[in-house]
Parts: structure tokens; sequence; C-alpha cells
């Protein structure tokens, strides 16, 4: 069996003086999961992810993610982490405004030069593959402004962002809180088909129990998490 | 950086309109700056075009640089002549190789006249050393015969054969008080060459005397149109005084001595200014106003970069939420610091571009007009030196600049992660 993609142990993270707000024992997703994990706000997920991520580092505790421990690793590197091997998809406003359709889907590539190279020598096209997949198929959006596009179109055109250049994992906040019950389903499961097909891992985080079963597995952050406060 | 390049131009394009306000404050700023200091050297250099190979100018006692001013560029009057025995006397000094005399006073439409010998036209020279030439004509064949410069005959419409009659004085034109009743001729125009000579009738001092036959008393003797003019071209029109004389030296070395010997001459008080001197001491007395305006238009250049970063600062509340999208997409710390920079970077560099876009054109636009005021040729020749040095040091002090925002927002995006909510 691969190693874990994201392997937490004693994990601990306080702001700057301010309380506790992470404090949990042990968590892993292994290769090629889909991990549904519960946490209202509150609960320390926007934290967990930002640990994750490897933005914050932790007080205390072990964090590897892709093989790499993250709470010993500089900053630099776990920047080059994330740019290379991670996709991430907010809850909304997750397009850059001046950016094309196109052009915020091949965002990372312009950080990453792996990625680039994993995109293909046509990532143009790499990008409209991936928009098609998730839904996108009309040609005449690919160069319009993001702000003309509908909250669902956006969040199908971050997912493509997230899985261009095939990262071995992709994190999602909350991003379908702003969608309708049935675009959310279709999202998700879009979503989960394009990861599946490129043997990523996903780590879907939302406050919505309800969307457990269209995952391979479920967690619950307020169960994991000491130091949540309670919802 | 091409990467980053492309970004940070696109998120200028998405502010337009502060971007563009920006940019404007920027070239407006630069424009005023180079305007001043291209006016400055553009009148420096046309005015020190205006003469050469002239050694002294000698004229009665007045400031320096007033002897200069109405001698060669027809600014001002002179308050007292010199004798026609004093000037002979000069001319036939030994150092001296040629000495030409003018006399100033009378205008034609507002153009100053000149009468002076047909030396005048052998001697006296101008830019790097050029002759006046004839564009078409002769110098002087008749008593009443004038050499026009090329504006002159461009403004007026004159070509040669036209008639012209002279006013008494350099006030307005047509105040009646003339030389009607002693009309020119054109027979000669000039080549265009820059200088105010363009802009200057010339006849012959013997002409100049001919009209002023019966003027003896400084004004008009009723009786003086009574006098034919085939009468007085038999009179002795050597003139009594001249205004000033151009002198040419021998050899270069003496310029000194033969200076000091006229200055402190026996006879009748004289001056000799170098022409070149007297230049100098004309920019020491603008220099102080010089050095003022460029000051105040170099704090309007800070002035316009503190736009650029005040433009910068104010835009990254709003665009907290980009930043940290930037950052989860994998952009490191000094990406962020670099596409601010570079922003503020581009900003700088298109004002300054701009800028020196607009001074040029509006150079080129005003310059025909500035010579025909003033009689030089201001800001020849297309962009040079200074404008790529300005370009390159607006552009490094925006890229400076940028590092406040850019730290600001560098900072912040760390601290912010990726969880900022809007």
């Amino acid at each position: 069996m691969a190693d874990p993609v994201i392997d937490i142990e004693g994990l601990r993270f306080a702001w700057k003086s301010g309380p506790q707000v992470l404090d949990m024992d042990a968590f892993r997703v292994e290769a090629g999961e889909r991990v549904f994990l519960r946490g209202p706000s509150g609960s320390g997920k926007s934290t967990l992810l930002g640990l994750i991520a490897g933005v914050l580092q932790p007080q205390a505790g072990r964090i590897s993610v892709l093989g790499e421990d993250m709470s010993k690793l500089p900053a630099a590197q776990r920047d080059r982490l994330r740019a290379d091997r991670m996709g991430v998809i907010f809850q909304m406003f997750n397009l850059v405004p001046y950016l094309s359709v196109t052009g915020n889907v091949l965002l990372p590539l312009r950080f990453s030069p792996a990625r680039r190279k994993a995109a293909g020598n046509d990532p143009q096209a790499e990008a409209r593959r991936l928009l098609a997949r998730l839904g996108l198929t009309d040609e005449s959006l690919l160069e319009r402004r993001v702000s003309d596009l509908s909250v669902g179109q956006q969040q199908r055109v971050a997912a493509a962002r997230a899985l261009i250049g095939s990262p071995s994992l992709v994190i999602a906040d909350e991003p379908t809180s702003a969608l309708d019950a049935d675009a959310r389903d279709r999202f998700i499961n879009l979503l989960s088909e394009e990861v599946e097909r490129s043997g990523a891992s996903l780590l879907f985080v939302s406050h919505d129990a309800s969307l457990a079963g269209l995952f391979t597995r479920a967690a619950d952050l307020t169960a994991m998490n000491r130091a949540g406060a309670p919802a | 950086m091409t990467a980053l390049f492309s970004l940070a131009w696109a998120s200028l394009l998405n502010r337009k309109g502060s971007v563009i306000l920006t940019i404007v404050a920027v070239a407006l700023s630069v424009a005023l700056f180079l305007g001043v200091e291209k006016a400055r050297s553009g009148a420096r250099e046309g005015f020190e075009n205006t003469i050469s190979g002239t050694d002294l100018i000698v004229g009665a006692p007045t400031g320096t640089v007033n002897l200069l001013l109405y001698s060669v560029f027809r600014m001002g009057s002179a308050t007292a002549e010199v004798s026609w025995p004093t000037y002979r006397q000069i001319a036939e000094r030994p150092d001296v190789a040629w000495a030409v005399p003018i006399a100033l006073g009378d205008s034609h439409r507002g153009y100053r006249v000149m009468g002076t010998s047909t030396d005048y036209f052998q001697h006296y020279k101008y830019g790097g050393g050029q002759l006046l030439e004839l564009a078409e004509g002769t110098i002087f064949d008749d008593l009443f015969d004038a050499v026009i410069g090329a504006d002159v005959a461009r403004e007026l419409g004159y070509e040669i054969g036209t008639p012209l009659i002279l006013t008494h004085g350099i006030g307005a034109a047509d105040l009646g008080s003339g030389h009607e009743n002693r009309p020119f001729r054109v027979s000669g125009i000039l080549r265009s060459t820059g200088t105010p000579v363009d802009r200057t009738v010339h006849v012959s001092l013997e002409a100049i005397t001919a009209i002023h036959v019966g003027w003896e008393t400084g004004a008009k003797n009723p009786l003086a149109d009574s006098i034919p003019t085939e009468m007085i071209r038999s009179f002795d029109l050597t003139p009594k005084t001249v205004t000033a004389i151009f002198v040419g030296l021998e050899r270069k070395g003496t310029i000194l001595t033969t200076r000091r010997q006229i200055n402190t001459n026996r006879g009748e008080p004289l001056m000799a200014i170098i022409p070149g001197e007297a230049l100098r001491e004309l920019w020491g007395v603008t220099s102080i106003a010089e050095r003022a305006l460029l000051a105040v238009s170099g704090f309007v250049i800070a002035v316009g970069l503190v736009s650029i970063l005040t433009s910068i600062l104010t835009s990254l509340n709003e665009r907290r939420r980009e930043m940290s999208i930037l950052r989860a997409t994998g952009a490191r710390p000094g990406h962020i610091f670099s596409l601010l920079v570079l922003e503020s970077g581009l900003i700088g560099f298109m004002g300054a571009l701009i800028g020196i876009v607009i001074v040029h054109g509006v150079f080129a636009a005003v310059a025909p007009m500035l010579q025909a005021r003033y009689g030089v040729a201001f800001g020849a020749g297309g962009p040079g030196l200074l404008d790529l040095y300005v370009l390159g040091a607006v552009t490094l002090a925006a890229l400076v600049i940028g590092a406040v925002p850019a730290v600001a927002a560098m900072r912040r995006s760390l601290a912010d992660g990726l969880s900022v909510r809007l």
C-alpha cells in the first residue's frame, strides 16, 4: 500500500496568543480515497485545510502531506509542494477576476513548472478538456470574463483549475455551499469522476452531512477536534 | 517572470479606470519636468546658435546682457549710439580683422529693421559657423534695397521686388509716423536660419541715413518730405552714428587685450563684450529661476509617484481575496511581492512614456510659434538621452515605491492563509 496522502498525529494549532483552535489525535487520507469531512463553521476546518495546504504551521504534532513532513518543511518548500501537487477549491469567489475562464484554469501552471509539464504539450487543450468534462462545453464561455458566469459555472471552473496538471491531492472547502441541491450533486459527481480518473485523492469539507454518501469515506471534524467550539 | 508580467498586466487592465488616472498623473508630472528642462536647454541652445564667429560686440556703455540682447537678439533697444569716427577707429585697429556696423531703431510691420553694410553678409555667422545665404535675389543693388529674413518673406508673403515702407521706431506698425515717401523694394530673401535674422529686414546704412534726412532733431521735420528722393541720392549718406559694431579679430589670442583697450577708450566711452561670456552672464541671471522651476517640477514627479503608491495601496483591501487565490494556486510570497512591484513599475513606465510623448508632441506643435515670437528654435531634434534617463529613473522609482504595497500584501497574504472570507 502506498503512503497515506494525509497523515496527522497529535496536531495542535492556535493563532498567535489566541485560544487553541485545533487539537486532534489522528486523521489519515489514503491514496485514491475521496474523503468527506463534516465540519460546521467554527470547527477549525479552515485552519486544518490551511495546515494541510502548508500555509500554516502547527505548534505541535505531526502532519505529513504527500509524504512530506509539513511541520518540518520550510515555507518555500511547502509552497512548492502545494504548487506542484495540490489543487484547492474554495467556498466561493474562487476565480481571479481579471483572467478569462481558461486564464483561471491555467493559473497553477504559471507557478509550477511541474504542473505545466504534467498538463502536456497543449495546456489550452487540456483546460478545455477539463472544462468540458465538468460540463462547460460552450466555447464562447471560455474567453468570457469570469464575473459573467453563474456561481455553479464558476465552481466548475475552479474545479478544472484544481485538477489541471494532475495534482495528487484536491482540497475542497465547502465548494457547493452556494449551489442548489441539483447543481450540488452534479458538481460533486463530476468532481469525483475527474479526481478518480486522474488518480488523485480528494478531501472535501462541508457542514452538510447529507453529502457524505457521495464519497468513499466520511469523517466528522467536530468529533475529532477537541478544541472545536460547539457549532 | 513573464508569467507574472502578463498577470500584472491583466490586473492593471482590470482596474483600467483608476490605473489610467494614475498613469495620467505620472505622465503629466513627467511632461512638466521634461518640458521645463527642454524649454531651458532649448532656449540656451537657440541663443547659443544665434551668433558665432563674432569675437566682440561693441556699443555704447550699457549692461552686458542688454547690449547682447538688442544687437543680436533684437530684444530691447539701445539707449545710446556710437559715433561714426569711433567706428572707423575700431575698424582700423591693427588687431581687428573686420568690423561690421549695425544701425537699429526702425521697423517694418513689427519686424526690426537693421541697417548694415554688405560686409555683414560676409562675416556674420550663426550655428556652427554658417554664413547667411540668399535663397533668391541679391544683396543691396540700390540705395533703397532691402534683404529680408525667411520668416519675414513667408509671413508677409513678400517676393523679390515687393515694395515696403519702414516705420520710424520699433513700436506697433501703422502709427503713421513713417517713411512713407521713401519706399524700399525687396532685393533679396535669406535662407531660414532659425535665428532672429529670419525676422529682420536688412537695409544699407546709407539707406538708414537717407530716410532720416529731415529727422535730425529726432522728430520729423514738416519739410522732410519735400526733399525729392533723387536729391537725397546725391547727398553724402555716411551715417553719423551706428548702434553697435560686430568685430572679428586677426588673432583670437588678443581678445581680452582688445576688449580692455576698447573699454578704456580715451575718447568716446565704449563697451565691448564677448558674446559667449555675455550669454553666460544671462544664464547666470536666469539659472536661479530655472533651478527653482526644475526643483518644483521634480517634486511634482514625486507627487506622481506617490499617486501610484496610493492607488495600489487602496486597491489592496479589495484584492485580498485575489491574493489568497493566487497563494492557493501555488504563488509564493515572492510572487505576490513581484506582482505588485511589477504593477507599480508598469504604471510608472507607461506614465513616463506617455509623458515623454506629450512633451515631444507639445514642443513639435508650439515650436513654430515660439520661434515666431522669440526667433529662437526650441527643442530641435527628437527624443534624446534625457528622455531615456527620465524613463529609466521614473520606472525604477516606481518599482522601488511598489515595494511598500508589495510588502504589505505579502505580509497580509501570509497571515490570511487560505481562509479569507468576504
